[in-house]
């Protein structure tokens, strides 16, 4: 099982001590004869303040090396460093928690769940990563979210947020609101969601996005995809993965390895590009080949081929990420 | 628009992808090979560990892999923002504290 390497905190009681967490990571990006290079760190702090109220936050720092282009030799340098997400977490009960700050917007699975390079299975997001999430990916504001109904057979999961506009650079966002509703079947492992969201300003747009994931009992496959529509376009993406138990477990040589397959395709409605996705219909494969480290280290690689009007094209991506995880400082003895 | 071309597509996707998820289930005999979770397990209730386990598997394996050890300092830490991502209930995180500090 996927549990198979966990190793459980040291004998000891559980505290809240503030924790940093998050991925350290090489990557490469070729398309087209060029190769592009990423050293990224994203570190995630989790602080809580008494009982009720967790702080959160997650950064990115990128620094990029690309190819000079028209026959130059070298590369260009830049850098990035931003927050994803600073937000502050009030727990009013066990089926309620207010959420205040910058948060990730809760529009479909990709955003909240795997868009830290230590969980992703492909580097880069699916082609409709980007509907719903009103442009920024983030919102500033609030969101009410938490487990609405837990029984043996199945639990109904919830959220709705109010963002507000901000231009400011660190914390820019979009005034709309939306939410999204799980359905989880513990028995089958079974998940299915349904999200939507409004634009409130500009010209103000809907979108909804419907989610469904699979993990078979027993196994570590894992099956994960997601539909969105918005105004000007609409897609899909399936992906799977999976690692065998039958040589010797998940800490084998073998167990080790995880082939990962996502299809995925867009489809443009009209010709008004505000929305990020390709501006013809679009169909793309990614075949990975990822290799499970000890030490929570990860070689991520894969390859896809990417079908549309405007021309076919080939992606190749490789990289090695490292997950960290400690407390920030000194606990209780 | 998806044309009935692409609903065939996205389909025959599925379809092909369920079939490899049922015969990994086939294939795959539940695992039962000793780990470090179900050593620790030997020495504690059996009934809290199990439940730890059935709640990690659901709720923590759905987006991510295992980690491999973390200080028992962090591991109320750890759920405080769980709770918040997996929308963990409150018996899910009292059944993974018991999981992390057996």
């Amino acid at each position: 099982m996927t549990v198979g390497v966990f190793a459980p905190a040291q004998s000891g009681f559980a505290q809240q001590t503030p924790l940093i967490s998050g991925g350290a990571g090489f990557l490469t990006y070729t398309s087209g004869g060029n190769t592009t290079y990423y050293p990224i760190l994203e570190p995630l702090l989790a602080a809580p303040l008494g009982k009720k109220i967790l702080v959160e936050s997650r950064a990115d720092l990128l620094e990029s090396f690309s190819p000079k282009g028209a026959g130059q030799s070298g590369y260009d340098h830049s850098h990035f460093v931003g927050l994803t997400f600073l937000q502050g977490d009030y727990d009013v009960s066990p089926h309620l928690t207010i959420v205040g700050g910058e948060y990730l917007l809760p529009f479909n699975t990709y955003n909240e769940r795997l868009t830290p390079i230590w969980i992703g299975n492909f580097q880069d997001a699916p082609l409709i990563f980007s509907l719903g999430l009103l442009s920024s990916s983030s919102g500033l504001g609030g969101m009410v979210r938490g487990n609405a109904i837990e029984r043996n057979k199945y639990s109904i999961s919830y959220n709705y947020f109010y963002s507000t506009r901000s231009a400011t650079e660190q914390f820019t966002s979009h005034r709309g609101n939306g939410g999204r509703v799980s359905l989880y079947l513990p028995e089958q492992r079974l998940e299915a969601g349904f999200s939507f969201d409004r634009l409130l300003q500009g010209t103000h747009e809907n979108f909804f996005g419907a989610h469904v994931w699979w993990e078979p009992k027993d196994t570590a496959f894992r099956l994960r995809s997601e539909f969105g529509h918005g105004q000007h376009a609409e897609g899909y993406w399936v992906e799977a993965d999976y690692r065998t138990l039958a040589f010797g477990g998940l800490d084998s040589i073998i167990g080790r390895i995880e082939p990962v397959l996502r299809i995925q395709q867009t489809f443009r409605l009209d010709t008004i590009a505000s929305d990020g996705l390709p501006l013809t219909n679009t169909e793309r494969a990614d075949f990975g080949f990822d290799y499970n480290l000890p030490h929570n280290t990860r070689i991520i690689t894969s390859y896809a081929r990417q079908f549309s009007s405007t021309g076919n094209q080939n992606v190749w991506e490789t990289g090695i990420v490292y997950h960290f995880l400690f407390p920030a400082w000194k606990g209780k003895e | 628009m998806m044309t009935s071309k692409h609903w065939l597509i996205v389909l025959l996707v599925l379809a092909s992808v369920s079939v490899l998820a049922f015969a990994a289930q086939k294939g795959n005999a539940p695992a039962t090979a000793p780990t470090t979770k179900t050593l620790a397990a030997a020495k504690h209730p059996l009934e809290q560990q199990d439940e730890g386990q059935r709640v990690f598997q659901q709720h923590c394996s759905r987006c991510h892999a295992s980690p491999e050890g973390f200080s028992p300092r962090i591991s109320g830490t750890i759920l405080r923002h769980m709770r918040v991502r997996a929308s963990l209930s409150q018996h899910d995180e009292e059944a993974l504290l018991h999981f992390f500090n057996p």
